[in-house]
């Protein structure tokens, strides 16, 4: 089961028959992610990796089905996928699309806001539950299942973090990557929440990075809610104050923002704060271990 | 990106955003002739010189080769514009905000002087726009206390800036900016004035994809109107594709050399001041190699993601434009190939290496994902001078090593 995606999701693709949107269906097909079509706009009728192509998500969710959707649509056109994907009653929006303008997501956020659906993303790796639904662009053998979740700004990171809880014997529930703009559709705290509901995850891994405010406000939940062991990371302990670090959301803007004070509040809050980005793996294996004596 | 002043001002035109008149020139002539067209618009001798450059605390700074001359100055004759037009420009202007290294300035702005006498009291405000990621909208700070530094402001008396957030898919509400001019204690025409900019300030903002807005001073004249005096626009990079126009008023001259040539390559790139050097794939790794090597016990001389597609071409990039700081005594080279297969990074980054020449500074590479065993053996078979690893421990073991040696 997991949580966000599973075998019984129906998969859509927006942007389906795109240089982006062919390669990563095909991973995730071969992955045995059930993709049950995609989206192309004016290409509605033909077959692209023997599915059926709709021109709008609306025609697509009638005749699938669908409830997921991954979207590789460009910027200039992305924001606007994730609205027609949330009108047509699409569940989980994950928008993988990297630099949509700001004031795009400003509308899209409070578009999705309103309706029966999460949106995770955008500029994003996605969502991964190991062994049955890869909604995403990440590489699927190195998420081998278990009992640990993970929530992740980062793309590599996610999958370097995943590839140390495998090594240090232990595997991975669903891993979702929630993006590095300034506004995506699921915030730390949400995704956090999510795994810890989940009857099928042991722990949690959380790595944040410089800016904005999302890992205190996922801390300061998980104060009350600590049901779980959490190791956290936080990316630019070592950035400079105002430059943007790759990532849109990346900037240091005050002294919230920086990765000081986030670890700071983190260990408060009682996550297992680690400084380094090799301990990840290791730090989880001995928290867990804590917890089953202490349980 | 950053704009110039007089870049800005001339955008908040098309937006009908009342601003100081101002002429932009790059030599002394030309500065003296703008001073002129000025003086016969305003029907004032009164003018000012403001240098350009992508840094504020302009009027406190000084230029290096010509201390006593501050980066903005009134003027009250030709020839003080043309002697402070000689002082500025070519020169190197250190404020504040620009480090001690300063700022090369080639243009000034030769502006109308607002400061003039009339029947009300003149007024200094502050007012920025810019994007409240905890609350998802767009919000605007203003402050009754202009002119100065609002970081100050806003710790000393932060009962003194306002806000008012804009729904998502709204204009800014007529009662909103009402709100602001009542808040600033304008009445009367001033009051008008001021409605009239906030709207029209707000709708230049999110018609030019505006990433931060800022007037300071946002100025009303002894003759009640309401200017922008200076202003900081920095836009949204990502939303450059539907405004070509934009994109062109970039002044790379700006910006770090070596950045330019990283972005020129696709290569998101950040100098910093360290000795290890280091390229690799995705912002967040990037960033977590960076902490890594200082705790490893050494500084990162760098940021720098080469992006999904590590192959020879962009490894080599990277290795010519980490390796044009001096200060660089090794390099790690951390790559987590997903779907990329880890063996043909090892080729690309011997085959840079190889067209490179000679690197007399430690490399170390981290191959991790698909492939990372056959990688790394031929790395270690390559003859060349590389380090290599899979785990990101042993990589910073390999850090560690090469900057105590």
């Amino acid at each position: 089961m997991a949580v966000l995606v599973n075998k019984g999701s129906k998969v859509i693709v927006q942007g389906f028959t795109g240089t982006e949107g062919s390669f990563h269906a095909t991973q995730m097909i071969e992955y045995g992610t059930n993709v049950v079509g995609g989206v192309t706009p004016g290409k509605g009728g033909q077959t692209h990796l023997d599915r059926p192509v709709f021109n709008t998500v609306n025609d697509a969710v009638k005749n699938t089905g669908a409830d997921v959707s991954i979207i590789f649509v460009p910027p200039a056109f992305a924001a606007d996928s994730i609205m027609e994907a949330a009108d047509a009653g699409i569940k989980v929006i994950i928008c993988i699309t990297e630099g949509i303008p700001v004031q795009d997501m400003v509308k899209a956020k409070a578009y999705t806001a309103g309706r029966d659906c999460r949106l995770i993303g955008p500029n994003c790796p996605g969502v991964i539950t190991a062994g049955e639904a890869k909604v995403g662009i990440m590489p699927g053998f190195v998420f081998k299942p278990g009992r640990i979740g993970i929530v992740s700004k980062s793309g590599t990171l996610t999958y370097e973090a995943a590839d140390q809880t495998v090594k240090a014997g232990m595997g991975i529930s669903t891993a979702i990557g929630i993006g590095g703009d300034p506004i995506i559709g699921t915030t730390t705290k949400e995704a956090v929440e999510m795994l810890m509901n989940d009857p099928e995850t042991d722990g949690i891994i959380m790595i944040g990075e410089i800016g904005g405010t999302m890992e205190a406000e996922a801390a300061k939940w998980l104060k009350d809610n600590m049901r779980k062991p959490v190791v956290g990371f936080i990316a630019g302990q070592t950035a400079p104050a105002g430059r943007r670090m790759g990532h849109a959301g990346a900037i240091i803007g005050g002294a919230d923002d920086t990765a000081a004070a986030k670890m700071k509040i983190m260990e408060e809050c009682g996550i297992h704060v680690v400084a380094s980005p090799a301990n990840i793996g290791k730090t989880m294996a001995e928290a867990l271990k804590g917890a089953a004596v202490t349980a | 990106m950053n704009l110039h002043e007089y870049q800005a001002k001339e955008l908040l035109k098309r937006y009908n955003v009342p601003t100081q008149e101002g002429i932009a020139v790059d030599n002394a002539d030309d500065a003296a002739k703008a001073y002129k067209e000025i003086s016969v618009n305003t029907g004032s001798k009164f003018a000012v010189v403001k240098a350009q450059i992508h840094a504020g605390g302009r009027g406190k700074g000084t230029m290096i080769e010509v201390p006593e001359q501050h980066g903005v100055q009134v003027i009250k004759s030709a020839e003080d514009v043309e002697k402070v037009a000689k002082n500025i420009l070519g020169n190197t202007l250190v404020t504040i905000q620009t480090g001690p290294a300063g700022k090369k300035v080639s243009k000034i702005l030769v502006a109308q002087d607002m400061y003039y006498d009339g029947p009300s009291e003149r007024k200094e405000f502050y007012i920025s726009i810019l994007l409240d990621r905890a609350k998802k909208q767009n919000v605007i700070m203003y402050s009754t206390e202009g002119g100065m530094d609002i970081e100050e402001v806003a710790h000393h008396t932060p009962e003194k800036i306002y806000k008012e957030w804009v729904e998502p898919n709204s204009p800014l509400l007529p009662f909103q900016a009402r709100n602001i001019a009542f808040n600033l204690g304008l009445s009367g025409e001033a009051h008008k004035n001021m409605v009239k900019f906030v709207t029209n300030l707000y709708n230049a903002y999110v018609g030019l994809d505006c990433a931060m807005l800022e007037i300071n001073p946002l100025f009303k004249s002894a003759d009640d109107k309401v200017f922008a005096v200076d202003c900081k626009m920095n836009l949204d990079d990502n939303a450059l594709m539907r405004h070509r126009d934009l994109a062109d008023l970039r002044d790379k001259s700006e910006e770090d050399p070596t950045e330019v040539e990283a972005a020129e390559s696709n290569l998101n790139y950040v100098k910093l001041d360290g000795n290890v050097g280091c390229m690799v794939n995705g912002a967040g790794l990037a960033m977590a190699t960076m902490d890594m090597i200082k705790l490893a016990g050494g500084e990162p001389a760098n940021f720098l993601d080469v992006g999904g597609t590590a192959n020879a071409q962009t490894v080599e990039a990277g290795f010519r434009i980490i390796m044009k700081d001096p200060n660089v005594k090794a390099i790690l080279i951390n790559i987590f190939g997903g779907i990329v297969r880890c063996d043909r990074v090892a080729a690309g980054v011997i085959e840079a290496y190889k067209n490179m020449g000679t690197i007399n500074i430690p490399i170390i590479v981290r191959l991790q994902g698909t492939n990372a065993e056959i990688a790394k053996e031929l790395i270690e078979n390559s003859g060349l001078k590389v380090q290599s690893a899979i785990l990101l421990s042993e990589a910073a073991e390999l850090v560690q090593k090469a900057v105590s040696a």
